[in-house]
């Protein structure tokens, strides 16, 4: 009986959540755009949620690629296949780890970072005294934030998936000795725009919508303490993780299982 | 009695009427009624967590209340549409506790930032206006600095500055004296009062310093137990007769309002999980100890 309480009232607060969460995102991003005022906001998110999760994603992204092509190698070279290194490399980059990694850092990197900076700015009153001011925070802090993340998470994981390639090229032709020419044109010849580039961007489109959606609105729903911070921050990390993978198996599913 | 009420009104920027606020199950305001007086200070004293900050957010539009009336210069804040509120909210301005500077930005863009937002006046003369406020705070010199480099005191001071910007009709003032140093404290009390005289600013101080707001208020409403328990000049207040009213004026530990929150025994209460502490208390005057237990 208690559990069936507990069960009713943890529905009820995650359906409540859900609908500040859309009320937020909405008022934030559904009107006229100002873009004399609202250019500057953006680029400076672009500078903080962007550009500065910039290295983590690049040196990643090589190292998966040279562990890929390591452990590639030495599975097809049993086979006489490491021509196919190549492809396989570049298919498991644009197809998975480019937009499922690159989100998961990014939640990491930007994410709890955005959390935590909207998360103290409420805390602060800051986001308080805008309202008195008359100046939407909605509009000012959490929208120029949103489109941030939404925007520069896809490029992240397109660079994620070249750097990948390179390190993979790194490993699998500098060092281990594939042929340069063959590594290059059978995976041009393997990877299809459509099925295997289209899909890996719409996915990382997602992935996206949905990090930058749950850091910004973790912030901005906070309680605004300490504790309340840290906690926001915390399940921002966690929650979009989840759902990365959660989405990424449906997507999946959708996109090549027919 | 009741001509008093009517000529305060006709003179008043801010009316509450039958205003009456809940969080959750907890009523912070039953049904009070006050009003502030145009290019007065109106103090709202009471103590700490009785919801003197929920009334300046109420006034401010941030929360509404569960009923009643909050009148500012006749348009009813809880009823306004989000446009309206925006647009009266640009003749109010709230000085937060905690200062609430935009940590990204200078102490000379957080004080020009209201303007650029709400005008567009030239740079050239934003400048002027920054400074002109800054000077007014004695703070011309910080115009470069960070908010992070500023003492508790200036920040206070910096966020003043912002507040009055675009010269609003209305400030509310959240424990502006709280945490302060004397100094500063010194120069809150002449500013507050100065844009009063001067400027003919209407302004609301919510405090629970006695002494300071007995010395800058003009009229003082006094909460407590949801309501208003006492209200009048300084003086008034001074000679006020409700226990209520002077125990927190005099600040009486003991009176109506207990100090103690309910609690057993404190002297069996830490003997009771220590029989060596328990003997060492023991020896000690039991009047030394209940002093200790005021500290
Ligand atoms: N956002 C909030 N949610 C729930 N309760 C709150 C919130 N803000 C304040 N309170 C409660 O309302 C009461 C009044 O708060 P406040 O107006 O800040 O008091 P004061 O300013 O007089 O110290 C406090 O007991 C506080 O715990
Ligand atoms: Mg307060």
């Amino acid at each position: 009986m208690q559990q069936l309480q507990l069960l009713g009232k943890n529905t009820l607060a995650l359906i409540s959540g859900l609908g500040r969460a859309v009320i937020v995102l909405l008022s934030a991003i559904l009107h006229r755009p100002d873009f004399r005022k609202g250019t500057p906001l953006l680029m400076q998110q672009l500078y903080n949620v962007g550009f500065l999760s910039l290295v983590i994603i690049v040196v990643s992204g090589g190292f998966i690629g040279m562990v890929l092509a390591l452990q590639g190698y030495t599975i097809l070279v049993g086979y006489g296949a490491e021509a196919s290194l190549g492809p396989m490399v570049a298919l498991a980059l644009l197809r998975e780890l480019g937009p499922v990694v690159s989100a998961l850092l990014f939640a990491g990197r930007a994410g709890s970072a955005l959390t935590a900076e909207i998360g103290l700015m409420k805390a602060t009153e800051q986001l308080s005294s805008l309202e008195m001011m008359a100046v939407d925070p909605l509009r000012r802090v959490i929208a120029p934030r949103f489109w941030a993340g939404f925007i520069s998470l896809p490029l992240l994981a397109a660079i994620f998936s070249m750097v990948g390639i390179l390190g993979a090229h790194l490993v699998g032709v500098d060092w281990l000795g594939v042929d340069s020419g063959t590594f290059w044109s059978v995976m041009q010849s393997q990877v299809d725009f459509n099925k295997d580039i289209l899909n890996g961007i719409i996915k990382s489109v997602v992935f996206a919508f949905v990090v930058t959606w749950i850091a910004v609105y973790k912030g901005y729903d906070c309680e605004p303490t300490s504790e309340g911070i840290s906690r926001a921050t915390t399940s921002t990390v966690v929650q979009s993780s989840l759902l990365i993978l959660a989405l990424d198996f449906i997507l999946t599913a959708l996109m090549f299982a027919v | 009695m009741i001509s008093n009420e009517k000529s305060a009104n006709s003179a008043s920027l801010v009316d509450i009427n039958n205003l009456t606020f809940k969080r959750g199950e907890r009523v912070i305001y039953n049904n009070i009624s006050l009003s502030i007086p145009k290019g007065k200070i109106t103090a709202i004293m009471g103590p700490s967590g009785i919801g003197k900050t929920t009334l300046l957010r109420l006034i401010g539009g941030q929360i509404r209340p569960e009923s009643g009336q909050i009148l500012f210069a006749g348009n009813d804040i809880p009823q306004l549409s989000r446009k309206e509120l925006y647009k009266v909210r640009k003749r109010m301005s709230m000085l937060f506790q905690s200062g609430a500077l935009f940590t990204e930005l200078s102490v000379y863009d957080n004080i020009a930032f209201p303007i650029r937002e709400h005008t567009k006046l030239p740079e050239a003369i934003i400048e002027k206006i920054v400074l002109m406020k800054l000077e007014a705070v004695g703070l011309r010199g910080a115009r470069d600095l960070q908010p992070n480099e500023l003492s508790g005191g200036m920040a206070r001071r910096v966020a003043l500055a912002r507040a009055i910007a675009l010269d609003p009709e209305l400030i509310l003032y959240d424990e502006p004296f709280a945490g302060q140093d004397p100094i500063s404290m010194g120069v809150i009390v002449r500013l507050i009062r100065s844009l009063s005289d001067a400027l003919g600013l209407t302004s609301v101080v919510v405090s629970h310093d006695v002494p300071e707001v007995m010395s800058i208020a003009d009229y003082i409403y006094i909460i407590a137990e949801q309501k208003i328990i006492g209200q009048g000049t300084p003086e008034q207040i001074q000679q006020d007769k409700s226990p209520l009213v002077k125990q927190f004026v005099q600040g009486e530990a003991d009176g109506p309002v207990p100090f103690h929150f309910a609690a057993p025994h404190y002297q069996n209460e830490l003997i009771k999980n220590s029989p060596v502490l328990g003997s060492a208390l023991n020896s000690m005057s039991s009047s030394a100890l209940s002093n200790r237990g005021q500290i």
